[in-house]
């Protein structure tokens, strides 16, 4: 019995190693942790760092007001403008697609569907999020187009039309999911009060479940702005990749990803200014999906139910 | 009670007979009960929409992909002639960018959501992490790419390589197994971690001999999405500058000399499949398309049966743990 009392004291040699070894692993997984804030520190300081000497050559006036951006041309010129109105142009037809269709899949299959159906359909649609966005620049350009030109015979091979149409298929999953989230998290009682009060289902869903979900809704939508702002292949397929300070959604037009897919197909040389420019694309990029980032966090505080 | 009386037949007079009021309120109840039937048909018509799409996509790449697909398609290399042409350094490349993306995201992935779940104090640093994990999964991954082009290509002159994707990659999808890390050791409920503390396990030895065991099935779903993930990324790829027409393998991992493994191919340059399927939707030949059609088909149907699988285990693991 001795030995056993020598081993439950607390400056026993195993139990001491055994102490050591939590706080050395403990450190390990904690860098590990940490990596992740490094990660983000690199996506700044590279962006930043690569942008500044850009803007020896340009000053910023005409990176914000200029109306064309050509910079591989011997008379280049630098306007950001016609692809951050391209960016807006693809997002904002993705989000005419994905905002209705993800919203009312998602209040349907919320309140509607029976569970088990439920549980079966949700990874069928998230199929959908699953796919590579390159299968979905080829459907665009070679599925969706040739249909829209029976229907719209003056729109040519590139638009941003079939490019946003497909975008906002391919975001309906992330909009649908984080949406029935929300809704089915409201708490059933709300839903019986509303019945009892007379009302249908269809009001129940609409008046009382989705103003009470409308916080996660509302992050559901956000997630989908961003993914569809920073979606690349998608545009670069199918939407031409020419930048284009234009409204209509027929006619071809480039993004900020797509242009930086562009150059990247080249070969330029390391702090040429169209190098430089890739990442003044860039960081505009991570600018606008972090303001909308942001915006999105606040929503979420504000219109959060309090319980 | 006069009063109230005569407030009764106030009201009563003031009201439209009892006979209009129940059939007003049929009629209102009919109008609902369509209001209900034809939101129910707009859900299913919507929901039918996304599902039909999927299946438009599946359909249209696979009759013009499928065809295409024999063996010498995986045996031959990039070519100028579509019908010589193959994807034999895609998906070699693919397979080897793959490798290194799970070596770099797996370990670091998974150390950091136990951290966060087992030990991580309630203070600002971990606030700090946990918002930092929240935003990089909303980056977009072309953001990725240019850091890695500055970052991993000139800074560190890794080149434009397998371990440079790999890396990439890895970082890309780290967000997603630290998330599903610490979901998946969430569900394990407190009173086992109590148990193991009772018999005199270390915080470690609990983590190593219970947490991880239980939550595995949850991590090996995060696991499996993340590598899907990663094989349908093309764009940091392209901006990393990958190559886009490699007629050539990575060197052998293993050589005939002593020490027998070799580790020169992470310095290799590479091409992956989408990246291939890519450049051949690029060309204006419809014969090249059809090339892209059938790199997309192995490329869905790798995406679709890794996803398939990971729903499975996840199914499985729900089933079989009942604390």
């Amino acid at each position: 019995m001795a030995d056993l009392t020598a081993f439950t004291s607390a400056d026993h040699p195993v139990r001491k190693w055994r102490k050591v070894k939590d706080k050395i692993i403990e450190s390990i997984l904690f860098l590990a942790a940490l990596s992740s804030v490094f990660v983000t520190i690199g996506i700044i300081y590279i962006l930043v760092s690569e942008s500044l000497p850009f803007f020896q050559h340009v000053s910023f006036k005409e990176f914000v007001t200029e109306k064309e951006w050509t910079p591989m041309f011997s008379e280049a010129k630098f306007g950001i403008l016609p692809l951050v109105v391209g960016t807006f142009m693809a997002t904002l037809i993705a989000l005419t697609v994905a905002i209705p269709l993800g919203t009312i899949t998602a209040a349907y299959l919320s309140e509607y569907v029976k569970p088990n159906v439920r549980e079966m359909l949700k990874p069928i649609l998230e199929m959908l999020a699953a796919v590579p966005s390159v299968v979905y620049g080829y459907f665009a350009l070679l599925f969706v187009t040739p249909i829209l030109q029976k229907f719209l015979p003056e729109l040519g091979g590139f638009s941003v039309l079939s490019a946003g149409i497909v975008m906002g298929i391919m975001i309906i999953p992330y909009i649908s999911s984080l949406s029935e989230d929300a809704m089915r998290s409201v708490p059933t009682h709300l839903r019986e009060a509303s019945a009892a009060l007379g009302s249908s289902k269809f009001q129940t869903t609409f008046r009382v479940v989705f103003p009470s979900a409308f916080s996660g809704i509302s992050s559901a939508y956000i997630l989908g702005i961003s993914r569809a702002l920073g979606e690349t292949m998608v545009v670069a397929i199918a939407a031409g990749m020419q930048p284009n300070l234009s409204l209509n959604p027929l006619e071809p037009a480039s993004t900020i990803t797509a242009y930086i897919v562009q150059v990247s197909l080249g070969d330029l040389p390391h702090g040429s200014i169209g190098f430089q420019s890739i990442y003044v694309a860039g960081l505009t990029l991570l600018i606008m999906t972090l303001i909308f980032n942001v915006l999105g966090m606040w929503i979420k505080v504000r219109f959060q139910e309090k319980e | 009670m006069e009063t109230i009386m005569a407030s009764a037949s106030d009201v009563e007079n003031k009201l439209e007979p009892l006979s209009v009021l129940k059939s007003n309120l049929a009629v209102n109840v009919k109008q609902r009960k369509r209001s209900d039937f034809l939101f129910s048909l707009v859900g299913l018509m919507s929901l039918l929409f996304a599902l039909i799409t999927l299946l438009a996509l599946f359909v249209d790449l696979a009759m013009t992909g499928v065809p295409r697909i024999d063996l010498a398609f995986f045996a031959e290399f990039p070519s100028r002639f579509a019908s010589k042409a193959g994807i034999l350094s895609a998906w070699v490349g693919t397979f080897a960018v793959m490798i290194t993306t799970a070596f770099c995201a797996i370990p670091m992935g998974i150390a950091a959501g136990i951290y966060l779940e087992e030990y991580a104090p309630k203070n600002w640093l971990t606030r700090l992490i946990e918002l930092n994990i929240i935003n990089l999964a909303g980056v977009p991954s072309i953001t990725f790419g240019l850091m890695a082009l500055g970052l991993f290509v000139y800074k560190l002159q890794l080149g434009q390589s397998i371990l440079t994707a790999g890396l990439t990659l890895g970082l890309l999808v780290l967000p997603i197994i630290i998330v599903t890390t610490r979901e998946a050791i969430r569900t394990i409920p407190n009173s086992i971690r109590e148990a193991s503390y009772g018999l005199g396990a270390t915080h470690w030895q609990t983590i190593q001999d219970h947490i991880l065991p239980y939550s595995s099935g949850g991590i090996l779903t995060g696991v499996i999405i993340a590598l899907s993930r990663a094989i349908g990324e093309t764009a940091p790829l392209v901006t990393i500058g990958a190559l886009t027409f490699i007629a050539f393998l990575p060197s052998s991992p293993v050589s005939p000399e002593y020490p027998f493994l070799s580790f020169k191919w992470l310095m290799d340059s590479f091409t992956v499949m989408p990246i291939q399927m890519f450049n051949w939707i690029s060309r204006p030949q419809a014969e090249f398309h059809v090339n892209a059609a059938a790199t997309g088909v192995v490329l869905l149907l790798m995406t679709l049966i890794m996803n398939g699988i990971a729903i499975f285990i996840r199914y499985r693991f729900r089933k079989k743990m009942k604390w």
